[in-house]
């Protein structure tokens, strides 16, 4: 059966570096997939107008379509041009709890990311979603520097 | 944003040329009023007229008779689901594959924030001012009927709306009038529709419009004196515009997250004023049931108690009028009924919790003058004389402020904004029956949208008499098309509500968060 990792990206440059230790990591286990996961920070309980709620399903495409071009595709690319199995996925959510849900969802055996680029207040206050997703995770995470 | 800095920068030049126009414009005022009830007089009369022989509008009975046969005819949903609307409101039953889309929470927020407003305060205190501490009883009875008028129409909303290839959608009563006539073979689906849109609009700039300035004027002058109406009708009318036209959505964004805030911080005031008073509630819940069936002495007796409450519920949470179909049908669900399960709290919240919290602070407040002799209110005219002559908005502002003296400037923000929110919800609700009307398009929407800006002007300017009839009718008259379409398509709703209870019964409906 081969190991899967899920790696988190967070869409700035730090993410290379997690993508670059999942490539070393996933040479040395030899049989092993990885899924990079995007996720949209997302809240159900926001407040929208009847106006942005009318045009939600269109903006959650283009939001879904813009990650996979950004973000997930080219680090897709990088890793199957390595030679390595890899796939990706963008969902919308917290991002702890959306990493640890694709992670339970794929059968993840690790999830790998980088140290949040949060900082100041809202970090204080809430605490990153690095530090969340260490707290919540159901399977060992590993966080880059 | 550079409109609204050349608003801002206006404000001075008006504010110093105010007394120099005052005359001119009051009289520029007084001509707004008479000419709008003169224009408007025919309609708010067929509306409101009495059933014969009777001092009861039938338009009252009409509400109250529709929400009583949902009630009976969907079992009472309100209290059978109650449990499960709470659950698919935290998104207990959301597949989190569809995070992203609109969550019930939101579409519910969304609709409550078209609705909680002017009417949770300067109706009821309109409804208590006339019709007595009674009115509230008569208001909670309707806010719980009016839960399953609300269930219906919001499954209808979600079921028969239109969804575009480009993944924009519209719904609301035009649409599954006319789309729920054809599917069950009867006649006059759209005729209907186009009438029911017709009345949308006269609501969306009356209730939806003209009265929420009526009352945000009403509220600043109270604070900064006197000035005429048209100038806060002249800048409300330009920032709506820089929302709805000029496309600044930072104004909306703002608005709808404070809003959520000062409905809580009003809900809090309330609260903090009635564990103050603690030992007058038993009272006040007294005078609430004793006033319902005996009037306590106001005009018209029991019956004016009963017609304020009802009319002022109906107003407030808007059940069976139609507006909230348009706002709820935005979720992206498999499920319709679930839509309609969650707009059932909206009523819930509205009237049953927010406007009876308004109605026990005006009479524990003592501002509504009664005869310590015979307990009965004292009659100014046709509503209770009250401590300095208030009413409608005013009246709510000085019972706040017996209990904290600085709450009135809160409340003048509060109003404002909920008023702002109000119109901007309005707006889309005007907006989406015009364009059914008269199609899609940037011409025809920048159309309505200019016509509803003038509107603010003049319901700012216009006084509150001719304005909150107008309002009333206008909002009234959507409820008859609604409803009478409602009875025709309420049988399929049972279906959806049938289904859907046997497969949540069997398990088929997955709960995700345990």
């Amino acid at each position: 059966m081969s190991t899967k990792l899920i790696i988190g990206l967070d869409g700035q440059g730090s993410g290379d570096r997690a993508l670059d230790y999942a490539k070393n990591l996933a040479s040395l286990i030899g049989d092993c997939e990885l899924l990079v996961a995007y996720v949209i920070e997302w809240s159900p309980y926001s407040f929208q107008t009847a106006e942005e709620n009318a045009v939600r399903h269109k903006r959650r495409e283009q939001e879904i379509s813009t990650a996979h071009e950004r973000i997930i595709d080219p680090a897709v690319k990088a890793l199957t041009d390595a030679g390595l199995k890899a796939s990706g996925i963008v969902r919308h959510g917290d991002v702890a709890d959306a990493l640890n849900g694709i992670c339970e969802e794929y059968g993840g055996q690790q999830i790998i990311v980088c140290r949040s680029s949060e900082g100041g207040f809202a970090k204080r206050f809430f605490g990153s979603s690095t530090a969340n997703l260490v707290m919540s995770a159901t399977v060992p995470v590993t966080v880059i520097a | 944003m550079k409109l609204i800095t050349k608003t801002l920068l206006a404000v001075p030049g008006l504010a110093a040329a105010m007394p120099a126009y005052a005359q001119e414009a009051m009289s520029l005022d007084d001509k707004v009023n008479e000419v709008f009830a003169k224009f408007t007089g025919p309609f708010v009369n067929l509306i409101f007229a009495p059933l014969p022989g009777t001092s009861f509008p039938w338009i009252v009975l009409w509400l109250v008779v529709a929400a009583s046969v949902f009630t009976i005819y969907f079992a009472l949903v309100q209290v059978r689901f109650f449990g499960h609307a709470i659950s698919l409101v935290k998104g207990d039953y959301s597949d989190p594959h569809d995070a992203g889309e609109v969550s019930h929470f939101q579409a519910l927020a969304t609709a409550l924030s078209g609705t909680v407003g002017l009417g949770n305060i300067a109706g009821v205190a309109v409804a208590v001012g006339i019709g007595g501490p009674g009115a509230t009883f008569w208001m909670i009875l309707a806010g719980l009927l009016g839960m399953a008028s609300k269930f219906t129409e919001c499954t209808l909303g979600v079921k028969y709306r239109n969804e575009y290839p480009d993944g924009t959608v519209s719904g609301g009563p035009m649409y599954y009038i006319s789309k729920g006539f054809a599917e069950r073979g009867l006649p006059g689906g759209k005729p209907l529709a186009i009438l029911f849109s017709i009345f949308c609009i006269l609501g969306a700039l009356g209730g939806g419009n003209m009265f929420q300035a009526n009352q945000a004027h009403a509220q600043i002058s109270g604070i900064v004196g006197d000035y005429p109406g048209w100038i806060t009708g002249v800048i409300f009318a330009l920032v709506v515009f820089a929302v709805i036209v000029g496309g600044i959505k930072s104004i909306a964004n703002v608005t709808e997250k404070v809003v959520p805030f000062m409905g809580i911080l009003y809900v809090g005031a309330a609260l903090i004023i009635l564990i103050v008073n603690y030992d007058k509630i038993g009272w006040a819940f007294g005078q609430i049931f004793t006033g319902a069936f005996t009037g306590l002495g106001i005009a018209g007796g029991f019956v004016g108690a009963l017609i304020q409450g009802f009319k002022r519920a109906a107003f407030s949470n808007e059940a069976g009028v139609g507006s909230a179909a348009i706002a709820h049908s935005a979720v992206r669900t498999k499920e319709p009924i679930t839509e309609g399960l969650v707009s059932l709290l909206e009523p819930l919240i509205d009237t049953v919790v927010i406007c009876t919290m308004t109605a026990l602070v005006i009479t524990i407040s003592g501002q509504l003058i009664s005869d310590p002799a015979t307990g009965l209110y004292v009659l100014d005219g046709n509503s209770i004389a009250t401590v300095d002559g208030n009413s409608g908005v005013s009246l709510t502002s000085a019972a706040f402020a017996s209990g904290i003296s600085w709450f009135p400037y809160v409340l003048a923000v509060a109003v404002v904004l909920f008023a702002f929110s109000t119109m901007i919800s309005w707006s889309y609700y005007g907006l989406k029956a015009w364009t059914y009307l008269f199609g899609e398009g940037k011409t025809s929407e920048l159309i309505f949208k200019v016509i509803f800006c003038i509107f603010v002007v003049i319901g700012a300017a216009a006084s509150l008499g001719p304005v909150i009839d107008f309002s009333d009718a206008a909002i009234f008259a959507m409820a008859v098309v609604n409803i009478t379409a409602l009875y025709f398509l309420m049988s399929i709703v049972r279906k959806e509500l049938q289904s859907y209870s046997s497969r949540l019964a069997s398990g088929e409906i997955k709960k995700f968060k345990h």
